[in-house]
């Protein structure tokens, strides 16, 4: 504070306390001072549309990482803004309160891009000009991604919703059993990610009903079982504080967890595992697109092609918010052994065809399901 | 009298406060009112004058238990924080030395000067099972397994308490320091003992400053979101974490504001009792 007092010579006690300048001198540097900030404002307010393009993302915490920002603001000599959100009805509630305009970029659940190409936000992509050709076969998502032939997004990046466990303190074989959840041996140990879709997937896996099957009806099989395994739990929580709970011993085993939440916390504790049952998981996925109103269309499309390519997936999937696996397959000459290792790389084949994807809810069922989560929580 | 210049005048002065206050809280209450009678049908929010939202509110036993925890937990964190906060500020005010008090203030507002989130996740940290007070415990035998405290109402309570102990003990102060020393030397003359002197004189000259900071503890700690998340552990939600819930995961905006505006009345009606029962003393 001082420093800028000073800088602006408006604190003339200041200089009269701290300096030997007589009055007529601190003045004359004070107007010295003035005029050399007000020059140096108009020059920055001059040069300020050579340098202004930025590009503004509404994305998931993942893309906050410099580490994956930086390379693209150097290349193309812009600024990224980013705005972080969970969850899409507010990043679609954060759309429809903005601008046109506003905003280039938007990340998003690939099972919601529909719902967001429905509300006429997304623009085509082109797309002859993403690397799709280099994804696993599994993550094109070409249902979800595009409509009637026109491709809207692009899938960035995937995992699973499983269960993650701390090998110190829980039998690894156990693990492989969904059904050990409620055999009372880890009553009071576990914990549930606070996210109703994949851990309600899970559960129907367990239940053999495929996610894709899930209604009405088949919700209300899950709700015993939910409510059974709510009362064997510790806590409910979103990733911090399943990240916490895990890490600090808290719990032994997490819901609803995986590569996402564990990858990170490795290094810290090599004991925290996750594994894909015996039942299955459920495959989470995000897509990237481009705003219909865009400003910046060719921008944007230039941040999609870097976020899909090689080295983008790559600092992508091991991004300091969350890991992930990269959908292209190229990234991986882009990662390290140990970081391969870590997301399980080559494990990939066996667990895509055990997991299934996300349900996908229509309105009516997607307010059963959030009726139903929030009772678990309120009981 | 006055003119009607003066009339300007006032009425100029009063301007500027009186379009904040209609921008920023009377417009947007509006705006939030009028949301709160919409409906959302599918995923469209569908304007208009439905009772729909306040019906569900109050049927649905999930949603006004959030009500009803909301309640009971700033309850318990207002009782506990005043006995905690009415001695302590009574010891800076008459048993530290008068050039110490300043600096006794300043170390009870320290909490402050941290983040809110960052204390929260400190404490969840303290009172984890491997956490500060466990190992104590554990280490001096005093308990053979580690203590549940953390994600419950417990860790919630314990929070917030820490925040509005340091809040109350200001306001407890204030008061307590204005206090002159004749009252407690008046009561002494006509026979009363410490405790008489306490409870028939001191304590009902603080209570508008116990009861002013009370309130600010209550409207605080029920529109609270953060601590009872992070420590809570979501075994059982508060109202404005249900509210959180219909605008992050439903988009349900209209069904937010209902919540809001009942938890508005809310405080509205806490308020409403506390300026009437100031009001009755000054009486």
């Amino acid at each position: 504070m001082n420093a800028f007092k000073f800088f602006l010579g408006l604190h003339q006690d200041w200089l009269r306390e701290n300096t030997t300048m007589p009055r007529n001198t601190i003045r004359s540097t004070r107007n010295r001072r003035l005029a050399a900030l007000a020059a140096g404002t108009a020059l920055a307010l001059l040069a300020a549309p050579a340098s202004a393009q930025s590009l503004n993302a509404l994305v998931w915490c993942d893309h906050a990482d410099p580490e994956l920002i930086r390379p693209f603001e150097q290349e193309h000599g812009v600024r990224v803004n980013l705005r972080e959100y969970e969850g899409t009805a507010a990043g679609l509630a954060i759309l429809q309160q903005s601008r046109p305009g506003d905003w280039d970029v938007l990340v998003i659940d690939a099972v919601d891009v529909h719902r967001a190409v429905d509300l006429d936000l997304l623009a085509p992509l082109p797309a002859e000009a993403l690397p799709t050709a280099d994804f696993f076969p599994e993550l094109v998502l070409e249902d979800l991604n595009t409509r009637d032939g026109i491709t809207y997004a692009v899938t960035e990046k995937f995992g699973y919703n499983t269960i993650s466990y701390n090998r110190a303190a829980v039998d690894p074989v156990d693990m492989n059993d969904l059904s050990a959840l409620w055999s009372g041996r880890y009553d009071g140990r576990i914990a549930i990610y606070d996210y109703y879709l994949p851990v309600l997937g899970m559960l129907a896996l367990n239940e053999g009903i495929d996610t894709a099957d899930l209604d009405a009806e088949a919700l209300e099989r899950l709700r015993a079982p939910l409510l059974d395994l709510r009362a064997r739990s510790r806590q409910v929580g979103e990733v911090v504080a399943s990240q916490t709970a895990l890490a600090t011993g808290e719990v032994d085993i997490l819901v609803g967890g995986g590569e996402w939440l564990t990858a990170v916390l490795a290094e810290e504790n090599p004991d925290l595992d996750w594994t894909i049952p015996d039942q299955g998981a459920v495959l989470w996925a995000q897509s990237i697109a481009v705003l219909a109103d865009s400003a910046n269309p060719d921008l944007a499309l230039a941040f999609v092609q870097y976020i899909t390519s090689p080295q983008g997936q790559a600092r992508l999937a091991t991004s300091s918010c969350y890991w992930g696996m990269p959908a292209n397959i190229a990234a991986g000459t882009e990662l390290t052994d140990e970081q391969r290792a870590i997301l399980r790389w080559d494990e990939q084949d066996t667990f895509l065809t055990r997991a299934q994807r996300y349900p996908v809810p229509d309105a009516e069922l997607d307010a059963a399901m959030q009726d139903l989560w929030t009772d678990m929580l309120q009981n | 009298m006055t003119t009607a210049r003066e009339n300007r005048l006032g009425w100029g002065l009063v301007a500027p406060a009186l379009a904040w206050v209609a921008l920023f809280f009377a417009l947007p209450f509006a705006l939030m009112l009028g949301l709160s009678f919409a409906r959302l049908e599918g995923r469209v929010v569908v304007q208009g004058f439905h009772l729909d939202n306040y019906l569900r509110f109050f049927t649905e036993p999930a949603l006004f238990r959030g009500l009803i925890v909301s309640l009971e937990i700033t309850a318990i964190v207002t009782v506990v924080s005043l006995a905690l906060a009415y001695p302590l500020a009574w010891i800076i005010a008459f048993r530290v030395p008068r050039r110490w008090q300043r600096l006794a203030l300043v170390l009870a507002i320290l909490p402050f000067w941290t983040s809110y989130v960052v204390r929260s996740y400190a404490w969840l940290l303290v009172l984890g099972q491997n956490g500060v007070i466990n190992r104590a415990l554990l280490s001096t035998g005093l308990i053979d397994a580690p203590l549940i405290m953390s994600a419950t109402r417990f860790a919630t309570v314990t929070g917030f308490v820490h925040f509005f102990v340091m809040l109350l003990t200001l306001t407890i102060y204030a008061n307590l320091v204005q206090l002159s020393p004749n009252y407690a030397r008046a009561a002494a003359d006509l026979g009363a003992g410490r405790l008489a002197t306490f409870r028939h004189v001191i304590l009902p000259l603080t209570l508008p400053g116990v009861m002013t900071g009370a309130f600010l503890t209550f409207v605080l700690c029920i529109g609270d979101y953060i601590t009872p998340q992070i420590l809570g552990g979501n075994n059982e939600l508060t109202l404005p974490q249900l509210i959180m819930m219909q605008l992050g995961r439903r988009g349900d905006f209209p069904m937010a504001s209902a919540m809001a505006v009942i938890l508005m009345a809310v405080v509205t009606l806490a308020y409403l009792a506390c300026a009437r029962w100031l009001r009755m003393e000054r009486v």
